[in-house]
């Protein structure tokens, strides 16, 4: 008898949640007459990976208050609901179901890795919610397995491989080589992803890639890989990979007598790197980022001293900057939609070219991916130093 | 001038693997325990060493020295704690009980300081490049085969040269004869593993100066490979580690000069099922029969 109660109510529950659902489905816009205009904030804020959130949040945060404070988009305010995915895939969905049934919010921001804003898309799509992921570089955050656009979800960070085009147009165009060679982590997609792009783009121009090495991550001694690397004479490494190894393999390069420069992208940023390789080894290294808190340019002077007032003198990161963004990317869509409706602001969305903003001037591509400006960051004594900016 | 670096290059991966082999080997010579968690106690002599010179800005030697001191403490306790109670159990027991141990280190570690690699500070030992023949060898490779060759001499010296070292052999013979000859075998096996894990602890703080990145998993595959090096240089024979490491090295290096740096573990193990089949007692081994 017990376990009828149990079933009865388990079912009456189910039917519940499906009722709440379908309502939430319905009236997802719903909040389009009125003055303001709801933004869901689903962010890491604990958890593992919360430094990045708090960063994009208090970049959120600023761009927020700056929009409210000259009048809103089209008279419309913003009005910031947050939520804490505390680093967690599940919770990232509990808290997207959360803002698009409970909050009937017209546009959430979120998250700061790929895996929890992929964790929220489908969510996104289904309710008809803008989704737009400061973060997240793997291509799957737009794109779903069977390589259909999400239509709904939108970035503002560019993806993995696109760094890899950078830096090949950053040693062709700026380092002026033409011969380089690739060591990558053989064991993640994400150099893969790099090592492709970066050797399509770079043989295109008619320079030769000399030598194509891999390693595994948590190999510790790559002196014989390298040798053979140097036996080849490139005038250029590129170096896919993630701080731990990239570290060592500097380190073992440089004594071994590399000296030409060598290349990496964001997997390289951290301040670890310095402690690994040696400041001296990383002289001549430079790695690719989005924005750099010393880039000359007068917006991101702009922003970066806003920043410092609110933020104690602390110079802003490049999450700061991509939550930051990731506001303006929308509030400009807005505006020229007219209206808070999502289907109009996912058109504009995706309508956006050139949109100038601190970490580059941003279009969007077919596939919701940015075609954006990189910054290119020179090791100098163990400090990043700004370096130049490619464009793509 | 590719084949003289890569030579170069294999001989000073393969001193540490000879450093971590040779105590490997020599707690199996004496108690027939393959002991899992020696590449652990490795890790345990790195990050010891790592906290003496950032943490209490000690030398390179004050350094090592404390961290073969700490180890074999900590060697000792886990034979105490973990092994003694096993001694008249099946091998596999203790066999089993040695992994278990080795997962309980790593994790613990990771426990109480998290699994963040940590980076040994530059500068503990003078680094210089020499230049011989267009090849690269660094000083602190050089240092690194020395204090192998010279831990096992000492070793060799122990083993072969001390009552201690003749109560070890007599232990490996045969344990119960030792004991009614009136050798304390408890102590005798304590002083092995208290010098293997000082050899282990001394290998971790050299592992660390030289590739700079220590992490808590880090003595995984260093004891594996170490495992790999004594039982092709004929596990218990104590020169028989030093070689096999240096060959395991070299054999390395040469299938990651050949283009097959994927296949650099690999390479270890095929060396490792080879050997068992067609030498099981490594090349030191003598090939002793059984006796029915």
């Amino acid at each position: 008898m017990k376990k009828k109660i149990a079933r009865v109510f388990m079912a009456s529950t189910i039917f519940a949640g499906m009722l709440a659902g379908c309502g939430a489905a319905k009236d997802s816009s719903g909040g389009s007459n009125s003055d303001t205009i709801k933004l869901g904030v689903n962010l890491e804020l604990s958890g593992n990976v919360a430094s990045y959130g708090e960063s994009m949040a208090k970049g959120v945060q600023m761009a927020v208050d700056e929009i409210n404070k000259n009048g809103g988009v089209d008279g419309k305010k913003f009005d910031v609901i947050k939520v804490d995915n505390k680093s967690e895939a599940a919770e990232a969905t509990n808290g997207i179901i959360k803002l698009t049934s409970q909050d009937k919010v017209n546009a959430v921001i979120g998250a700061a890795t790929s895996g929890n804003t992929v964790a929220q898309a489908q969510i996104a799509n289904d309710t008809k919610t803008v989704l737009l992921a400061p973060g997240g570089t793997s291509p799957s955050v737009t794109v779903d397995d069977k390589g259909k656009v999400r239509e709904f979800v939108f970035r503002t960070s560019f993806i993995d491989p696109f760094q890899g085009t950078v830096a090949a147009n950053f040693a062709l165009d700026t380092l002026k080589v033409k011969d380089a060679a690739i060591f990558a982590d053989n064991s993640s997609d994400y150099a893969k992803g790099l090592s492709d792009a970066f050797k399509e783009t770079f043989e295109a121009a008619g320079a030769k890639v000399v030598a194509e090495e891999a390693y595994v991550a948590k190999d510790t001694d790559f002196r014989a890989t390298l040798t053979r690397i140097k036996a080849k004479n490139p005038s250029f490494i590129f170096i896919p990979g993630y701080y731990e190894e990239v570290g060592l393999i500097v380190k073992q390069a440089r004594e071994l007598g590399i000296d030409v420069p060598l290349v990496g992208a964001d997997g390289w940023d951290s301040p670890k790197l310095v402690d690994l390789a040696g400041a001296e080894a990383l002289n001549n290294t430079y790695l690719i980022n989005h924005y750099s808190s010393e880039d000359p340019d007068e917006k991101v002077q702009k922003f970066v001293t806003a920043f410092k007032e609110k933020n104690n003198d602390e110079a802003p990161n490049a999450f700061n900057a991509l939550g930051y963004d990731t506001v303006y990317f929308l509030a400009d869509a807005i505006e020229r939609a007219g209206s808070t409706d999502s289907s109009k602001i996912q058109a504009e969305l995706a309508k956006t070219k050139d949109l100038s903003l601190v970490t580059g001037v941003l279009s969007i591509d077919e596939n919701h991916h940015p075609i954006k400006t990189a910054t290119i960051l020179e090791y100098k004594d163990g400090k990043q130093v700004f370096n130049t900016k490619v464009n793509p | 001038m590719e084949w003289l670096q890569q030579l170069i290059n294999g001989i000073s991966l393969g001193s540490i693997y000879a450093l971590i082999a040779l105590g490997y080997t020599m707690v199996y010579g004496i108690i027939k325990l393959i002991n899992f968690a020696h590449g652990d106690v490795f890790m345990v002599g790195a990050f010891v060493g790592f906290y003496a010179i950032k943490g209490w800005g000690l030398g390179f030697f004050p350094a090592l020295l404390l961290s073969m001191a700490f180890c074999a403490v900590f060697g000792v306790l886990i034979e105490r704690i973990a092994y003694k109670r096993l001694r008249n159990a099946t091998r596999i027991a203790a066999l089993i009980t040695a992994i278990g141990m080795s997962l309980l280190i790593e994790y613990g570690v990771i426990y109480a300081r998290g699994a963040q690699p940590e980076a040994y500070p530059d500068g503990v030992l003078p680094s210089t490049t020499f230049n011989l023949f267009g090849a690269q060898i660094s000083s602190q490779s050089l240092f690194i085969l020395s204090v192998s060759v010279g831990l096992m001499i000492i070793l060799q010296f122990i083993v072969h040269r001390t009552k201690i070292g003749k109560a070890m052999r007599a232990v490996s013979h045969d344990m119960d004869a030792a004991r009614l000859m009136g050798i304390n075998v408890d102590l005798t096996i304590s002083y092995t593993f208290a010098i293997g894990s000082a050899l282990a602890g001394a290998a971790g703080v050299i592992f660390g100066v030289y590739y700079t990145k220590i992490e808590p998993l880090m003595g995984i595959i260093p004891g594996l490979k170490a495992f790999v090096a004594a039982v092709l240089g004929g596990i218990g024979i104590i020169p028989g580690a030093m070689v096999g490491g240096l060959i395991l090295g070299v054999v390395e290096s040469i299938v990651s000069a050949l283009g097959f740096s994927l296949w650099r573990d690999a390479a270890a193990f095929v060396i490792l099922i080879l050997i068992l089949i067609f030498r099981p007692s490594g090349i030191f081994g003598k090939n002793t029969r059984e006796k029915v």
